[in-house]
């Protein structure tokens, strides 16, 4: 059976005057319905054109120059827009970070939850009405009724989000992507939306694409795990396994790197040195090798491949994959 | 304890912002007759503490609770409305531009956001001598430019690029420049409004140990906001935490995370996602955070509260210090209906 979302070595590219940079370099992951996986990275390793890409939102000078992306076994990555406008909003939704921008400030919450829904379907304003009403209670928000006639400034930024979330919900997607749900949000309120987000997800069968650069809140909601840098998945497996036993050197240094996991109170954190590179500069070879503390000469030479490392991880890292073939030829 | 171990003391702070606006908005139509009235935000009421030679005392809370307009109370940035600032055992808050000025050089500040807190318009060399030039004329040029060298050497920048913008650097770069510019003056105490929040987290951990490395070379003593939990746990040696403008708990941080009191720390500790642990249980708390405008009566968390009962509305609960050293402010803990 084909895959609800299937992306088959993915390549986007920003042209610029000076030539296109790669943005997304030949990336691949599968989501199936009910699956929910987590995109992490640091600011530019292209999570978030990664999101846009699934629903065709990439702006002007970026494009999909390789590649392929089935949904439901359609590929929609070659749809034109009036076609891709059926599908974006409605079968994949995307929830942005910040709900202060994503609401517009001069409409009530209930004209845009109504809009929304005549835009995908022929249907009367009460009816729409009423599927806001009952999304906004499925979103645990109180005194719906009330809210549909607020403006966004009237309410707080855990209730724009939950606003937000209810607006995704309006046409029962397949799919929802969320960029940093939760990043501008403070702690407290960040667990009750990670809380409503998996309850939306088991209660519907909806897969849900998390994008974040915090490791944490991805180990508590999703089942598989992306660690992307510099526009490459370098780690892709079952979350469990990952953060407890990250196998490539950056999704390693990325986790010790957190205060209070592995590193005691006030000594030193483990410090990945340098910086993730620019996407003009990218260093031939592994992207990572100056970075990195098991660099070896053929880093600096030949791109790692994503290859299997056993317990449901692959990860694309030239020594520890020879580590692994050498495990497996002692085993065999 | 002796009181010559305490670097900075906060006496009954109260800082309220007034947001009513011009003449005509203060009008207001109650009980038949017309009168005047002001509307404030009541960001840090009452707020006491103080912190040793030192030590990093941690402030968290989730935005809007006061912690950065304490900060900036205590810097003299803000006048408070009312409470005292002691440094060094001589108080501050009302010092004179003139007088405050050895103690701006003892005291500095390093901010959230890199990219808002270097001027542009300055390279990294006239960012980094102005502080010298103003408040040690007597250096020769000679002097400043050892100075601005050695310091950018500790914070890990090549002191090659001093004559660059800061446009051409990086976040994590930037925000080490803004760390020489608060360690240019030798200062002995260093408030930290968020350092590393809008960074990434593999550049987080660079930018936290450099603190802490130049804590311990320094012996600096610092009071380090943030809202982000693991941070504080990290590198604080005691924790404050606030909600609503008030300390609700401060303990040493080991104990606050080991063993948190106050009903708000509860809440707030476990709901830190953390890394491996598969769906945390987290205490939900009802409704939302009150707004500092219309503060509520007595604890200003009781509404939110499973252990609120007819007391904690009426009357405010004032820190307590228990046993083991913490302090909490809460009438539940305070009566033993809270175990644990």
């Amino acid at each position: 059976m084909s895959h609800l979302l299937q992306i088959n070595d993915l390549e986007v590219k920003f042209a610029l005057r000076t030539g296109d940079i790669t943005a997304i370099d030949g990336i691949r992951f599968t989501l199936d319905r009910g699956e929910k996986l987590g995109l992490v990275g640091e600011s530019g390793a292209g999570k978030s054109v990664t999101g846009f890409s699934i629903i065709n939102l990439l702006s002007k000078p970026g494009y999909i120059s390789k590649g392929k992306i089935f949904f439901q076994g359609n590929e929609i990555s070659s749809y034109p827009n009036e076609k891709m406008r059926k599908i974006r909003g409605n079968a994949i939704s995307m929830i942005f970070q910040d709900p202060m921008m994503t609401l517009n400030p001069v409409f009530t919450v209930g004209f845009q939850m109504i809009e929304t829904i005549q835009a995908h379907r022929e249907i009367s304003k009460a009816n729409a009405r009423k599927i806001a009403l009952e999304k906004l209670k499925k979103v645990h928000i109180p005194s719906p009724e009330k809210r549909l006639e607020q403006y966004p400034h009237e309410l707080s930024g855990g209730m724009r989000q939950r606003i937000i979330i209810a607006i995704s919900l309006l046409t029962d997607p397949a799919i929802i992507i969320a960029d940093e749900p939760t990043t501008a949000l403070d702690v407290t309120i960040q667990a009750e939306i990670m809380d409503l987000l998996q309850e939306l997800c088991a209660s519907d069968n909806m897969a849900l694409i998390l994008i974040t650069h915090d490791l944490g809140v991805v180990s508590q909601v999703t089942e598989k795990i992306a660690v992307m840098y510099a526009g490459k998945i370098i780690e892709y497996g079952s979350t469990d396994q990952v953060v407890k036993h990250p196998v490539h050197p950056y999704t390693e240094g990325l986790i010790k790197s957190i205060p209070g996991t592995l590193i005691k109170h006030g000594e030193d954190l483990v410090q990945i040195p340098g910086m993730m590179p620019t996407l003009t500069n990218i260093p031939p070879g592994c992207a990572f090798n100056p970075r990195c503390y098991l660099k070896e000469s053929i880093c600096t030479q030949k791109t790692p491949e994503l290859r299997d490392m056993g317990q449901g991880v692959q990860a694309a890292c030239h020594v520890k994959q020879r580590g692994n073939r050498q495990n497996n030829n002692e085993a065999g | 304890m002796k009181p010559d171990n305490i670097l900075l003391s906060v006496k009954n702070v109260v800082k309220h912002f007034d947001i009513t606006g011009g003449f005509l908005d203060q009008i207001k139509f109650k009980n038949g007759r017309i009168g005047l009235e002001k509307i404030s935000v009541k960001a840090v009421n009452d707020v006491s503490f103080f912190v040793k030679k030192g030590e990093v005392l941690g402030v968290v809370g989730e935005s809007g609770c006061g912690k950065s307009t304490i900060a900036r109370v205590i810097m003299g940035l803000y006048p408070p409305n009312s409470g005292e600032i002691y440094y060094d055992g001589k108080r501050i808050d009302n010092l004179t531009h003139e007088q405050m000025l050895p103690f701006r050089k003892k005291m500095q500040m390093i901010f959230q956001d890199p990219y808002a807190s270097l001027n542009p318009r300055k390279t990294v060399q006239q960012t980094l001598e102005e502080p010298l030039r103003f408040h040690h004329p007597e250096f020769s040029n000679k002097e400043i430019k050892d100075k601005i060298e050695e310091v950018m050497d500790q914070v890990g920048v090549d002191p090659a690029w001093i004559k660059r913008y800061p446009h051409e650097f990086s976040g994590g770069q930037r925000q080490r420049i803004s760390i020489a510019r608060g360690l240019i003056l030798d200062p002995e105490f260093i408030v930290a409004d968020e350092p590393v929040s809008a960074l990434d987290v593999s550049i987080q951990a660079q930018i936290l140990n450099l603190l802490m490395k130049a804590g311990r070379e320094r012996n600096l003593t610092y009071l380090f906001i943030t809202h982000d939990l693991s941070v504080v746990r990290h590198i604080s040696t005691r924790v404050a935490v606030m909600y609503l403008g008030t300390i609700c708990e401060l303990a040493k941080s080991l104990d606050l995370f080991a063993n948190p009191r106050h009903p708000y720390t509860k809440a707030l500790l476990s709901a830190i996602p953390v890394v491996g642990e598969k769906r945390a249980k987290h205490i939900k708390l009802k409704g939302e955070v009150p707004t500092p405008v219309e503060l509520p009566t007595g604890c200003v968390f009781h509404a939110r509260c499973v252990y609120a009962d007819e007391r904690c509305s009426t009357q405010v609960p004032l820190l307590r210090t228990l046993d083991n050293g913490s302090s909490v402010a809460c009438h539940a803990v305070e009566e033993n209906r809270i175990t644990a």
